[in-house]
């Protein structure tokens, strides 16, 4: 899976999660919450989908991993490897 | 005969629309069953029926508007058998209005003093438009089809407002509520640090046992911990109406907050009877149901207190206002990181700062007090959860 397409799922997802916002606007280094308003239950439910739909599962103790766009893909990235290999 | 009347949905309420019927005449009915959906306020909401029987008959057309109170369908109790009922029936209620948008009526009397073109009379009538409030420029003042058709176009640039009808619906919930809660109640205030460090580890450790979509939100900690205190101190759960009332069932009444502004308050029913796991599948299933505007009657009736938590990264410290005729609420700040002295050691722990708004009618600071050392208490004991 290429980055653009990692990307276009997850603002496909961050737009079921929070609908009013406009997840693609999102800069590399927003936080990804805090500009789309996500709650700690919308956040849950985020993650959540993300394991249904890319089959990643994100530990609790990595959160602070993926609080942005960029440590987000690039740690998408990684897992995806990992299954790989 | 058993009368279903349109139940009040909150003190704030004083009419409902019958949307749908659920059930049709001859269907047995059992408690909680769902009977209609009914729009209020606080938006689309299924109604349940609290007895049994059969239903005999519907008084009330889809589509009506009806008051609280009014008899809406009338049941046969259990047992009886629908030939041999020969009862007095109410006469069916006749609709009270069939939309909720008002419009102005016309005065034929009145219009006949304005001078108005037949074409400009036809329209203004097809749009509900108020023929006095519209200046003529036609000869002798006369009202044309373009005045008309100008004083349309004026209603129709304000009606952009109504796509967001159920925020501002939801917000004249809100104002009605806490301004009576204001006016009437004698709030006292108290507040609690409660180190949160145990809870957040047990947590942790709980949480990597389970599969992602049973994981728990620190959240849950929090209301299994107040409905544990409640049981100890049960004037806390009760309601101020002709003095204090306590409350048999323990059901919190959780704050959520809408994406559009505003709050809903959906019971968690039976909340102590509830583990921390079912608090969360409790939590999964209502929070999205309140943010569609799709709860159940019970749910916006039967909270016993309610709990309002800021979550992450929100202001430290919340002080309720009270939702009428309950006599409390408990607040959670945010949970962060805080310098915390404990045995003439200083460390850093997580902390939660909790707060009790009581009714000064109903309890005094003592019982409060002693309500929040509970809560504090417990959350040192996760496990006991």
């Amino acid at each position: 899976m290429k980055e653009d397409e990692i990307k276009k799922t997850l603002f496909q997802l961050l737009k079921k999660i929070a609908p009013e916002t406009e997840p693609s606007e999102l800069q590399d280094d927003d936080n990804i919450r805090e500009t789309l308003n996500i709650d700690s239950f919308d956040a849950l439910q985020f993650i959540v989908v993300l394991d249904d739909k890319l089959g990643i599962e994100i530990p609790e103790r990595d959160y602070g991993k993926t609080t942005t766009l960029k440590l987000l893909l690039s740690y998408i990235k990684n897992a995806i490897e990992k299954q790989k290999s | 005969m058993i009368e279903f009347k349109m139940p009040s949905l909150g003190a704030d309420m004083e009419d409902g629309t019958l949307i749908e019927w659920k059930k049709k005449p001859g269907d047995t009915v059992k408690r909680g069953d769902i009977i209609a959906e009914v729009e209020t306020q606080k938006g689309l909401i299924e109604i349940e029926i609290f007895d049994e029987g059969i239903i005999d008959k519907f008084l009330i057309q889809e589509g009506t508007k009806v008051p609280v109170g009014a008899v809406m369908a009338l049941l046969q109790p259990s047992g009886v058998s629908l030939e041999t009922k020969k009862e007095k029936e109410p006469a069916p209620l006749q609709p009270t209005e069939e939309k909720t948008i008002k419009s102005t009526p016309i005065s034929t009397a009145e219009t006949r003093k304005i001078k108005v073109s037949p074409l400009a009379r036809r329209i203004a009538e097809e749009n509900h438009i108020n023929l006095e409030s519209v200046a003529g420029t036609g000869p002798d003042g006369a009202i044309t089809k373009e005045n008309v058709d100008h004083e349309i176009a004026k209603i129709e640039k304000i009606e952009p407002e109504k796509i967001n009808a159920p925020a501002v619906a939801i917000r004249s919930a809100i104002a009605a509520a806490m301004s009576k809660s204001n006016s009437e109640i004698p709030h006292y205030y108290l507040e609690k640090k409660i180190d949160f460090t145990k809870a957040l580890a047990w947590l942790q450790e709980a949480n990597s046992q389970r599969s992602i979509k049973k994981r728990l939100l620190p959240v849950v900690l929090l209301i299994k911990a107040t409905a544990r205190s409640l049981s100890d101190f049960p004037d806390l759960n009760a309601i101020w109406e002709n003095g204090l009332q306590q409350k048999k069932d323990i059901n919190i009444g959780f704050v959520v907050s809408l994406t559009t502004g505003g709050i809903i308050v959906p019971a968690i029913h039976h909340t102590n009877l509830k583990s921390v796991d079912e608090i969360m599948e409790t939590l999964n299933d209502i929070i999205p149901r309140a943010r569609a505007f799709k709860l159940r009657s019970s749910e916006l009736t039967d909270s016993t207190i309610t709990l309002t938590s800021v979550g992450e990264n929100g202001a430290d410290v919340v002080y309720g206002i009270i939702y009428p005729p309950q006599v409390a609420i408990v607040g959670f700040g945010t949970i962060s990181e805080q310098p915390f002295a404990e045995k003439g050691m200083l460390g850093i722990r997580s902390v939660v700062k909790a707060t009790l708004a009581g009714d000064h009618r109903a309890t005094d600071g003592l019982i409060g007090s002693r309500f929040l050392a509970a809560i504090n208490n417990y959350l040192q004991n996760p496990d006991s959860l």
